[in-house]
């Protein structure tokens, strides 16, 4: 039995009973490491390309030709270079955006019904989440390019840039209060200063990830979503342009970073 | 139906190395829903790994075990090509077998 491991309860006690003179970030690093190779995220990967296969929908069909960017049914690669405009949509969007896109055009689902359950509950999983899952794992160690060649594309690189230095909110609070400097952190989270390009990739990079404190893999509009509700901002709309712009800017800031997506986080 | 674990096999030396991925909510039963009303305990509680009709591993497993739990362990006398099979029972009666082959 002395081999056997246990995901969250044990490996806290080893990391957090060890050594003594080990920092805080020292042992979270250690304890990413160790579970690292038993990401869950690997679960939401199989579930999400079983949805992405199944016929589903008024039409019956499945997502299997959804074009990402790169051709109609094309995965590998394609997550490295969204957000992109797409002509058919006449519209810059993101993954999520797009996944909602295909739904309602190849399978006839509504736009309602398909931004219906974008973050899941203990009680209520999201195919959203798997579905990123599959797509997003499907460029591990593609470096990210967004290329922002088309007007639409700088635009909302430039609304996007824009919202991150708006500062605003009972707390009068930007992104840029949080991320915009060395060594800051929430409790013992660091963060990730985003006006940095090495941070800046890392940040994106290893974005969605699972959650091991919710149990479930995180989407980038959760991540921009849970962001503004920490600023008490107005609720951010899943998919909205507003979600857009800010994805594209820290996207691009995000080009040459190699994806390790989706990452596991604490 | 519960959903496939990941079951990954590979020779360490002379042993073989197996980690195991389960697909499980593994609520605890003493957490409150929107309601206030307590959200029934679901968890695995026996987890057993065989080689060769021989089992290798047996485990009890109890609520304090995370979401989605990663299990690790090595066992002996194991070859490549040769197969480990995986089963969860858990305290609703669902189950789930997988199995893996040992890669070199």
């Amino acid at each position: 039995m002395s081999r056997l491991s246990f995901a969250a309860g044990a490996l806290l006690a080893l990391c957090c009973g060890g050594t003594i003179a080990q920092t805080a970030a020292e042992g979270i690093e250690r304890y990413r490491q160790m579970i690292a190779e038993g990401n869950p995220a690997e679960l939401f990967e199989a579930k999400g390309e079983d949805i992405w296969k199944q016929k589903r929908g008024p039409k019956r069909a499945s997502l299997e030709q959804c074009d990402l960017g790169l051709g109609p049914g094309v995965v590998a690669g394609a997550y490295a270079q969204l957000p992109r405009y797409f002509k058919d949509a006449d519209r810059v969007m993101d993954l999520e955006t797009r996944l909602v896109h295909c739904m309602v055009t190849l399978q006839g689902i509504s736009d309602a019904d398909a931004k219906r359950n974008p973050y899941s509950t203990p009680e209520r999983p999201s195919d959203m989440e798997s579905l990123v899952s599959f797509v997003t794992a499907e460029s591990k160690g593609v470096k990210m390019n967004v290329a922002l060649s088309h007007q639409k594309e700088r635009e909302m690189y430039q609304i996007g840039e824009k919202m991150f230095y708006y500062r605003g909110g009972p707390h009068d609070f930007s992104c840029a209060t949080c991320h915009g400097e060395d060594a800051k952190r929430i409790r013992l989270q660091d963060l990730p200063n985003l006006t940095n390009t090495k941070d800046a990739q890392r940040a994106y990079t290893t974005w969605p990830a699972y959650r091991v404190s919710q149990g479930t893999v995180r989407t980038f509009q959760w991540r921009l979503f849970d962001c503004f509700r920490q600023q008490r901002f107005p609720a951010l709309e899943f998919t909205s342009d507003a979600s857009i712009a800010l994805t594209t800017f820290l996207a691009k800031n995000a080009n040459g970073g190699t994806l390790a997506a989706p990452a596991l986080k604490r | 139906m519960a959903d496939p674990m990941k079951i990954r096999a590979a020779m360490q030396g002379d042993k073989v190395e197996v980690k195991v991925l389960m697909s499980h909510i593994m609520e605890t039963g003493q957490r409150k829903d929107a309601k206030g009303a307590n959200i029934p305990a679901h968890f695995i509680q026996n987890v057993t790994a065989v080689h060769n009709g021989k089992t290798v591993l047996a485990a009890q497993w109890g609520p304090a075990v995370s979401t989605n739990p990663f299990l690790s362990f090595r066992f002996k006398g194991g070859k490549p090509g040769e197969k480990v099979q995986i089963t969860w029972t858990d305290n609703k009666g669902d189950k789930r077998t997988d199995e893996a082959t040992i890669s070199g």
